[in-house]
Parts: C-alpha cells; sequence; structure tokens
C-alpha cells in the first residue's frame, strides 16, 4: 500500500505523538528509579526483613556442666530420659488441628487428651498454665518420664503419630553419691523468667533462652554462666504459613562447663548423718530449763579445709531432695519448701542461720584482752559472779575457779574472766562517757571477720552482726519511735522495761552490753560459716581464707582447666605466741575442759583436736548448741538452734566425723585404710580425653559404724572426771539479749 | 511454484518465488515486520514464563502437585497468543476494520455474560467467565482492544476520508459513546483497574485521533473531578479508601492489601542487585507474596533476579513501547496511528500500574503485567496487540 500517499497527518497529531512518547518513557524511567532505589539504596533493609520473615530459629539446648566433687563423684548431672515432644507446627497442618493425633498420644502416655492439649496451646495473657511459653517451632516437651516401650510404641508407629518424638533428653539430675544430699549447696534450676531474659540482653540479642533453667541457689546460681553453656540454635526456612521448607544454617550448642568443688560425697553424707542423729538426739534430751525435750528445729555443720578454706563438707537442716526440682515443681511441693508452714529447708544454715555465739567467741575475746595489753601469762579472778553496774553477773553455775590463766578460762568457759576484762576495757574507754574509746572487743571481732560475709562462692549469705557502738547507734535511729511508745504504755512487763530502758539511751555502750558481749551472747550474730572460717584460721597459723566450694572449672571436653586458688584475704591480728597460747587452750578443751566428756578414748596424742563449746542463749527458745572444733588438717562446726550445749548437742557428732576422716576406731587405734580423708584431697580429678572425669569408687559409710550414745547416756561416761565447770547449763543465766537476770 | 506431472515439468514463465522465497522478500510481509518488538516479546515472554514457574512450582495448594502445571499452561497460553497474533497479522488491521462492529458486540456480551450466572468472582472482581477444564476467560482484556479498534474506526473515518482535518466533536462523542458501554459494565463487577487502563487506554486514543485540546484536558478535569467527588462525597467507605492507600502506607490496611505491598516491597527489597538466583527467593518459596504468579510476578524477578533481572524486564517493556510509538509515527493513515498509539498507552500504563504497585507508588489493581503475568485472556490480549502493531508496521511506507 507504499504507493498510497500518506494521508496528510496533522501536525498535531505528530506533536501529540512525541508526548505520548516522552510520557511512556517518563513512566518506564519512574519505574527504574524506584526500582533501584529499594534493590540497592534500602536493599539491606529489606534483606532483613526477608529473613525475619521466613526463617524461624529453634533453640538447642546446651548440656549443662556437672558439678563434681573433690574426687570427681558428679554431685549434680544430666540423666537421660524419654522425653516426648509435640512439633506444634505440624500438628496444626492436619485438618483437624492435631486432635486425633494428641487423642492417640494421650492414651499412649495414659494422659487425658486436655491434659495433653492444654500443654501444647500458646501461652498468651488469657489462657490459664499449663501452657508453652517458648518458640510456637521449639518441639514442646509433654511428658519426661515417658517409658522405653512408650516411646518405641510412638517411633514405630510413625504413621500415627506424625509431628511426635520420643528423644533421650539431658535432664538435670542431682545423684547422691555415697548418701550424700547436699542439698542447699547445690542449689536447684527453675525455668527463666520472662524478667530474666530482658535483662540478659546483649547487643540487642537475649543469652538466655526460653526454654532454660536458671540456677536458683547454691553453685548452680553461682557457676550458672560457666554451667549452663550455650544453647544452639537451629534455623528453618519457613513459608508464610510457617511449614518448614529448608534449612537456614544452624549454631550448634556449646556444652556447659563442669565445676569441680571441693566436696567429698562421702564426708558430705557423714556430716548430714551426724547433723542429724545429733538433731535426733537432742530431741530426745530433756532441758531443765524448759522443762521438755530439745526442739532441735534446725542445725548447720561445715567441715573445711584449714589451709585453703575450701569447703570439704556443708550440711544444713532440714533439708529436701533437690531432684524435686527437676521438671518443674508441683505448686504442692513448692508449698511444702517455701511455705508459712515449712521449716525452710531451702535455707542454707550454713551461710544463712545466724545466732548469738555463745562461748565460742571467747577466743575473739581473749585475742582483744591480749591485743589490749593484758598479760597473756597474767592470771584472771574466776569467781562465782561479779556485780557490775548494780547488775549481778552469774558465771554458769554459779561455780568458782579461783585467779586462773586465760587458757584456763578458756577450757572450762569461766564466763567471770571474760566479765572483768571487758568490763575493765569498758571503763578505760570512758565508760558511759566515751572519749575515743579503743573498743578492742569490737575491733578484734570485726578483724576475725565477723559482721561481714565471707564472700563464699553461694548466693545470699548472711553478714551477721557485730554489736559495736556504731550498730547501737544506728539500731536506735531506727527504732527509737517504737522502743518509746511501748514504753509509754505503762504496762512493768520484762520486753516493756526494756523498750523503757532503750528509749531513753538505747544508743549508748553500756557496761552490761559489753559484759554480755565478751562471752558471745546478746545482739551478736555469726553464721557457722564464719566461725569455721576463724577456727581455721586458728588452726593455720592466723590466715583469714575466703571459703570456697568452687576448685576448678573444666572445659567439656576435659583440655581446658581453670582452676580456683584458695584466696587468703586476711590474717589474724594475733602474734604467732598467742595463736599458739589459744591453739594450746583449745586442744585442753578436748583433754581436760568443756568437750572432754565426749572424747574419752580419742587418740589425742597422734591427732590433736582443738575445740570450743558454745551455748547462746535466745529469748523465748532453747538454747543453741555451739561446737567449733579443728585438727591441723579440718576445721569442722556444728550448731543447732534449740539443741542444747555445745558439747552435749554435738561433741559425739563431730567426733564421729573426725573418727570417719581419720579412722579412729571406737577402741582409740587409727585404721589408716578405713580412713575416708586423711589429708584434704589436693589434686583435680583426672579427666579422660573424651572430657569425662575418671571417677573414684563411691563408698556408703555405714551409719550404724559410729557409736551414737542415746538420750540415757547423756552425760560424761569413760571421760576422766574434769575439774572443769559442769558442761550442762541448767539454769536460766542471760536470758535473752540483755543481762537481766 | 513447481508441478511435476508424468516425469518432467513444465517451469512458468513468470517468475513465480517459493513460499520462502515470498517471505523472505523485500516486500514481503517477513521483511517488513518490527523484529526488534517481536525480539523483546518473546523475550519478555520468556523470562515471564521463569517467573510464573518459579512462583508455582511449591504452590501445592494450587498446583495440583505438579509444579510444572502453571509452566505447561503459560507457554500454551503463549503459544496461542503468538498464533493469534500471527492471525491478526494475516488478516490486517485493514480488513478487521469491516467487522469491528461485530467483534465489538462480541465483546459486549461476554462482558454481559460476565454478570450474568456464566460469571465467576475472583479476589473480589466478578469478571471471569470459566469455561470449564481449568480454563477462564477474562472478557474486559478483549474489551480494551474492541475499544481500541471501534474509537479508531470512528475518530479515523472521516480524517482518512478527506472530509475533515481533526475529528469534531460530534465524531468524538460517538467514540466516547462507543467506549463508555463496556466501561460501565467493568465497573460494575467491579474491575476497578481495567477501569484505570482503559480510561488511560482512552487518553491515549483521544490524544493521537488530533481531537480537540478540550476534549484531552475535559476528559482529565472529568477524572480528576470524579475523584475529587468520590473522595469528598464519601462514596467510598474508609476501609475502601485504606486500601487503595496502603500502597503508600501499608500499615493502613495490614492484613489485606498492606499485605501484599508489604510483602511485596520486602521480596524486591532484598534481591539486591542481582538477586538470589532463580528459585532460591525466599519470599517466593515461602509464598509469602499472594497472587505472585499473576499481578505480583515482577516480585519474582526483584527478589530471585534482582536489580539486573527486574530492570531488564523494565527495558524489555521499554523496547517494545519505543518501537510501538516508531510504528505510530510511521502509520500511513490515522487509523493506523490510532490503534498504535491506544495500544502504547495501553501496554504502558497497565505495565507501570502492575510494577508501580508491587513497587509501592501505584495502588494495588488487579491487572496483569503484560507478557509476563500469568493468565490466558490478558495473554492472547496483549499477542493480539502485538499483531495490530505489526500490522501497521507492515503496511507502512516501503521508504520509512
Amino acid at each position: 500500500m507504499s504507493n498510497i500517499p500518506e494521508t496528510g497527518r496533522t501536525q498535531r497529531v505528530t506533536i501529540r505523538l512525541i508526548i505520548l512518547q516522552i510520557l511512556v518513557v517518563s513512566l518506564l524511567l519512574t519505574l527504574g528509579g524506584r526500582l533501584w532505589y529499594l534493590q540497592i539504596r534500602n536493599g539491606q533493609q529489606y534483606t532483613q526483613q526477608a529473613a525475619n520473615n521466613h526463617i524461624q530459629e529453634v533453640v538447642d539446648p546446651a548440656t549443662r556442666g556437672q558439678i563434681l566433687d573433690a574426687r570427681g563423684v558428679p554431685l549434680a548431672d544430666n540423666q537421660t530420659r524419654l522425653v516426648v515432644t509435640v512439633n506444634r507446627t505440624d500438628i496444626m497442618k492436619m485438618k483437624d488441628g492435631g486432635k486425633a493425633v494428641l487423642r492417640r498420644l494421650g492414651g499412649v502416655l495414659g494422659m487425658k487428651y486436655q491434659d495433653v492439649a492444654d500443654k501444647v496451646r500458646l501461652c498468651d495473657a488469657k489462657t490459664p498454665r499449663p501452657c508453652w511459653n517458648g518458640s510456637p517451632y521449639q518441639p514442646i516437651p509433654i511428658t519426661d518420664t515417658a517409658t522405653t516401650q512408650q516411646a518405641l510404641q510412638i517411633m514405630e508407629r510413625r504413621e500415627d503419630f506424625p509431628g511426635i518424638a520420643a528423644q533421650p533428653t539431658a535432664v538435670r539430675r542431682y545423684a547422691g553419691p555415697d548418701g550424700s544430699n547436699t542439698a542447699q549447696a547445690l542449689g536447684y534450676l527453675s525455668p527463666v523468667t520472662d524478667d530474666e531474659i530482658q535483662a540478659s540482653m546483649k547487643n540487642g540479642q537475649p543469652t538466655l533462652q526460653r526454654s532454660d533453667q536458671v540456677g536458683r541457689s547454691g553453685l548452680e546460681h553461682t557457676y550458672d554462666s560457666q554451667l549452663r553453656g550455650k544453647a544452639g540454635i537451629i534455623r528453618y526456612e519457613v513459608d508464610n504459613r510457617g511449614r518448614v521448607i529448608g534449612d537456614a544454617g544452624d549454631t550448634p550448642a556449646v556444652p556447659g562447663d563442669s565445676i569441680v568443688t571441693s566436696i567429698d560425697s562421702r564426708v558430705q553424707a557423714i556430716t548430714e548423718q551426724q547433723l542429724a542423729a545429733a538433731m535426733k538426739d537432742a530431741r530426745n534430751t530433756y532441758d531443765n530449763v524448759t522443762h521438755e525435750n530439745y526442739k532441735a528445729d534446725s542445725g548447720a555443720a561445715v567441715v573445711m579445709d584449714v589451709h585453703t578454706g575450701r569447703v570439704i563438707a556443708m550440711a544444713s537442716a532440714p533439708t529436701y531432695d533437690p531432684n524435686e526440682w527437676v521438671g518443674g515443681i508441683s505448686a504442692k511441693d513448692y508449698a511444702a519448701l517455701t511455705g508459712k508452714d515449712s521449716d525452710y529447708p531451702l535455707l542454707n544454715r550454713a551461710i544463712q542461720g545466724q545466732s548469738a555465739p555463745g562461748s565460742t567467741f571467747k577466743v575473739i575475746s581473749t585475742s582483744a584482752a591480749v591485743n589490749a595489753g593484758y598479760d597473756i601469762n597474767g592470771h584472771y579472778s574466776c569467781p562465782a559472779s561479779m556485780s557490775i553496774g548494780g547488775q549481778v553477773f552469774k558465771n554458769f553455775e554459779g561455780e568458782q575457779a579461783g585467779d586462773i590463766s586465760l587458757a584456763h578460762a578458756l577450757e572450762i568457759s569461766c564466763d567471770t574472766v571474760f566479765y572483768g576484762l571487758s568490763y575493765d576495757q569498758w571503763l578505760k574507754d570512758g565508760g558511759n562517757n566515751p572519749k575515743n574509746p579503743a573498743d578492742w572487743f569490737y575491733k578484734t571481732a570485726h578483724q576475725f571477720g565477723l559482721g561481714a560475709k565471707t564472700g563464699i562462692d553461694l548466693p545470699s549469705e548472711l553478714s551477721g552482726r557485730v554489736p559495736d557502738r556504731q550498730w547501737k547507734q544506728a539500731e536506735y535511729d531506727a527504732m527509737k519511735k517504737s522502743w518509746c511508745a511501748q514504753a509509754a504504755s505503762g504496762k512493768h512487763d520484762y520486753a516493756t522495761d526494756i523498750a523503757r530502758e532503750d528509749c531513753t539511751d538505747g544508743n549508748r555502750m553500756r557496761a552490761g552490753d559489753s559484759v554480755n558481749y565478751a562471752i558471745g551472747q546478746g545482739d551478736t550474730l555469726v553464721t557457722p560459716i564464719q566461725m569455721a572460717r576463724i577456727y581455721s584460721a586458728i588452726s593455720n597459723g592466723g590466715t583469714l581464707y575466703q571459703p570456697a566450694i568452687g576448685k576448678a572449672i573444666v572445659s567439656p571436653d576435659g583440655k581446658h582447666v581453670e582452676q580456683i586458688p584458695p584466696k587468703p584475704v586476711g590474717k589474724l591480728p594475733d602474734s604467732p605466741q598467742t595463736i599458739h597460747y589459744i591453739d594450746d587452750a583449745l586442744a585442753g578443751v578436748v583433754t581436760s575442759g568443756t568437750a572432754a566428756w565426749k572424747f574419752g578414748g580419742w587418740p589425742q596424742d597422734k591427732i590433736t583436736l582443738h575445740a570450743k563449746t558454745g551455748t547462746a542463749e535466745v529469748y523465748g527458745k532453747q538454747t543453741t548448741s555451739w561446737f567449733d572444733t579443728y585438727s591441723k588438717d579440718y576445721a569442722i562446726v556444728m550448731t543447732i538452734s534449740q539443741g542444747g550445749t555445745g558439747s552435749g548437742g554435738s561433741g559425739q557428732a563431730v567426733r564421729n566425723i573426725y573418727s570417719a576422716l581419720y579412722g579412729v576406731q571406737s577402741n582409740g587405734s587409727i585404721d589408716q585404710k578405713k580412713a575416708l580423708l586423711p589429708a584434704p584431697q589436693q589434686r583435680l580429678p583426672k579427666f579422660g580425653p573424651d572430657g569425662l572425669v575418671q571417677q573414684a569408687d563411691l563408698t556408703t559409710p555405714d551409719p550404724k559404724a559410729f557409736a551414737y550414745p542415746g538420750n540415757a547416756s547423756g552425760g560424761p561416761t569413760d571421760a576422766t572426771p574434769v575439774v572443769a565447770l559442769a558442761p550442762e547449763r541448767n539454769e536460766k543465766l542471760l536470758l535473752g539479749r540483755r543481762y537481766h537476770a | 511454484m513447481t508441478s511435476s506431472l508424468g516425469g518432467y515439468s513444465i517451469r512458468r514463465f513468470t517468475p513465480e518465488r517459493s513460499m520462502v522465497g515470498k517471505l523472505l522478500a523485500r516486500d514481503s510481509v517477513v521483511r517488513r515486520m518490527d523484529w526488534i518488538l517481536t525480539a523483546a516479546a518473546i523475550a519478555l515472554s520468556a523470562v515471564g514464563s521463569l517467573l510464573v514457574w518459579s512462583a508455582t512450582r511449591g504452590r501445592t495448594s494450587i498446583n495440583h502437585g505438579d509444579p510444572q502445571y502453571f509452566l505447561i499452561r503459560h507457554l500454551m497460553n503463549l503459544a496461542i497468543g503468538i498464533g493469534l497474533a500471527v492471525g491478526t497479522i494475516a488478516v490486517g488491521h485493514r480488513r478487521v476494520r469491516g467487522v469491528i462492529p461485530i467483534l465489538y458486540g462480541v465483546s459486549i456480551l461476554l462482558l454481559l455474560a460476565v454478570l450474568s450466572p456464566l460469571g465467576s468472582t475472583v479476589n473480589g472482581a466478578h469478571s471471569w467467565i470459566v469455561i470449564g477444564g481449568g480454563f477462564s476467560l477474562q472478557p474486559s482484556e478483549f474489551a480494551k482492544i474492541t475499544i481500541v479498534l471501534g474509537m479508531a474506526m470512528i475518530l479515523s473515518g472521516r480524517v482518512d476520508a478527506g472530509d475533515q482535518m481533526h475529528p469534531d466533536n460530534r465524531t468524538v462523542l460517538q467514540s466516547l459513546g462507543l467506549a463508555i458501554v463496556p466501561m460501565g459494565v467493568i465497573l460494575l463487577m467491579p474491575d476497578l483497574g481495567s477501569t484505570m487502563v482503559i480510561v488511560v487506554t482512552l487518553l491515549g486514543v483521544l490524544l493521537s485521533s488530533g481531537a480537540s485540546n478540550r476534549w484531552v484536558f475535559g476528559l482529565l478535569t472529568v477524572g480528576a473531578a470524579g475523584a475529587v467527588a468520590v473522595w469528598q462525597l464519601h462514596l467510598l467507605s474508609k476501609y475502601q479508601i485504606d486500601r487503595f492507600a496502603a500502597f503508600a502506607n501499608p500499615a493502613l490496611d495490614p492484613s489485606g492489601v498492606g499485605y501484599n505491598t508489604a510483602q511485596a516491597r520486602i521480596a524486591i527489597g532484598s534481591g539486591g542487585l542481582l538477586g538470589k538466583g532463580l528459585f532460591h527467593g525466599g519470599q517466593t518459596t515461602g509464598q509469602f507474596v499472594p497472587e505472585q504468579q499473576t499481578d505480583f510476578v515482577f516480585t519474582v524477578a526483584g527478589e530471585e533476579l534482582g536489580f539486573v533481572g527486574a530492570g531488564l524486564i523494565i527495558v524489555l517493556v521499554g523496547i517494545i513501547l519505543w518501537r510501538a510509538c516508531r510504528i505510530s509515527r510511521q502509520a500511513t493513515d490515522l487509523y493506523g496511528t490510532i490503534i498504535t498509539a491506544g495500544i502504547v498507552a495501553w501496554f504502558a500504563f497497565q505495565s507501570f500500574e502492575n510494577i508501580g504497585m508491587t513497587l509501592g507508588i501505584m495502588p494495588v489493581a488487579g491487572i496483569p503485567l503484560p507478557f509476563v503475568s500469568y493468565g490466558g485472556s490478558s495473554m492472547f490480549a496483549v499477542w493480539i496487540g502485538v499483531g495490530l502493531l505489526q500490522s501497521v508496521r507492515i503496511q507502512r511506507p516501503v521508504s520509512a
């Protein structure tokens, strides 16, 4: 048709066609520019969003490290249990939302359908527990106590149980080797809380996962970060409905480090058994003051290596089974452990039990007196009673011993000697009008580490109290109002009289306060671990160690071992002569002093024991028994609340622990072969190339191997008659924190 | 042509050329075709096939368990489309002129059939006729062609006859009247996207017809006034307005259109310069973008082929449109000029709207990307369009 002349296309049409072409080009340029903006300029941002969109992460929990005793015996390890899990994303894909499968699963496991379904539902504000508060892509555990048969039923009938898995999974176990329990020192785990996940944020990523268990107390808490390891992450590529369509690279889990402790499970077992036996014995013993048997409601015992401050055994009573926490504690069990009506078994009374030290404090008073300038070789009067500030301070049973040395005063625990020394010092410090008081007795207590935490590697340690002038002032400032209010009531009973007195001058250090203080009564509070440390220091020549249970941190493959060295943190303020003097005196307590009646037949020439008894009085309660002892290797401290006297309550128990440690037989001979631990274990256990610890053989000691006198044999038996003051306090002397008697 | 009878042959004197020779002759239909346009259209269709394949491989809910289900159908559609283009070239746009009223009538009937019980609804738009066997027809796609052809016929008639310089007002009104009927039916479906495309196509047709500026600007004014009226008189509910505006701010409709646009933007944005590789886009394999084989097919290119691949699609569309504009300027009569300009406006706006909505610069409307999206009706319509372009091209002056 080319021969047909062109129709005269007008200028207008030509221009418009060019306009059309320009419009088209500009539209396309717009698209290109926008494409560049999205893909090149902001590409990074969208890449991130895309990743968030279709990558789902599932946590692969790390195996928690073991807690080992000094020989490598696991105190806490992981048990393989058959855990049945439900994969929620698989279940939800089914037409009936997995109802049929869950019903079948309930049938196999012997659970109700509703119970299974409740565990699988996701938690939100409206859903009551139980519900799953982890990632919906995480396999949800239904039970960790499946039998092999149940697991086989599930795994062999895959077609009947899509999305269900039964897999061996590591679950915490507190093995209790050698019959030990070690509950409070080990602590326990419980699931992480939302707040903790928030608090663990590092670089915008939480270091804790929802599925994590966190150490709540004891070693599990202190060494939580080392034990935990690092959870792995399995990344799935998912589609818009959450269905898994591929892998997106995994981060493998790193198992946690193991902790080697200084605890010896055998000694731990003995210590626990002996504490329990001593308390049982006390409950069979008649208290002449309250005219009923001792209640012995709680107690604690510590065995410490005197040369390192390491704890070889730590017992606290009442106790509990730490395995109760594994796999989630039931509400009922939880109430029994923590409720108002429980006896608070979770408390570690070795570091959290505070009470007045009683006469075990006298080593500090002795040191204070010597440092204050009183002659160490001098003789001091031990009258039956003293009148100080218009009040009468009696000796224990009104007995007297004439002028005696400080050593003898320690042996027989003569109160009046220390009353006199403290009163004299109080007068020197200015009495009721103090002028730059030296306060030797209080200063020395601080120097012995009282009134402060020892820094042991356990959480929630209490510091005790030294009732010095600062404390009295602080207490007065805090309490004045309520004291004065009580005083204004006009009543004339014991408590109101004290309140009245305190209302006027409760901030003043009175003569009676100082006198009372010198024998470990009154407002002084100490913990068993503090006393174990002090007596260890006397044994080792004066070094105060920071007590520790952790000895080394060992990597999972056993190749990397990080030792935790003993940490000397101070020195006793005493000269070697003073320490030697006290050391001798405390040996005398065992041979001829207040503890002698419990140590008849002890091979003191081969294994020299040193001890100090204490019987602290508590207002409204029976006396607290203290028995602080040491050999050249070990310090053993035992205390029983409402347990009677120091030697009566704990003497036999502590002796039995020493017997077990050194292999002392009932006839006084020493059988090295039967000695559990003649010297503290210094070496670390060996780790094989696979990281497994080379375990020592387990030996469960027979509690019956130790003679234990019952109520009937409550008095001295084969001990040589003592020139000492009678060990049983049967007179109400210093009731409560006051000296009105 | 040769014939062999009884062992000898008689060769005619007239230099009859062989079929191949005819096709390859300098003035032949084949040689006169715009091969650059054809190549670009085929390339675009090829890329589109890959993208449709990638988008549907894993969509087990719709592909009947066969990863190639959509690919095979898409290639069939493409083959039919190319066949229709060849047919259109063979018939030629001039010869079509005579049957335009019939085509127009058929297309109106088909559109009405959609409104009848024969029609079915897909994604909120009642614009399909299900034929059976997994095939369905979208008459609005064909209506675009008949509107262009019908208007071109009316507007060019007296100008090409030499009666007028430009179409007069009466002619313009007649052509608008022709367009308004199918537009109204499509708007009733409601198929807002196709309506928008037809309005812009109509503008292209009027522009190229030489109709007076009053008509062009008048139409623009009416459109703007209509939009303002809809807005001011609250003819649309807030939900509908949010839906419309969600392309700019996905938060306005986070579970509906906003979700589409947000996911589309993530898919394209995450592609970067070179993309994640065909079949390796997480957004695509994860089926995060709805309607990805049809309206949102461009997101597959963005994610898996990156800026380079997605840019190539825009460039190919550009080549097609550039060549189409050239053909329009070369057309020997106003009839051919209007047809080609209308097709340019149609292809250009439909591509811009489709890609623009995936990029978040245009509101979401359910229209396919020419040559690329899955869908038979659209594929047939655009290839008929190519056939018309080639037909006009073939009849250009040899010198051009």
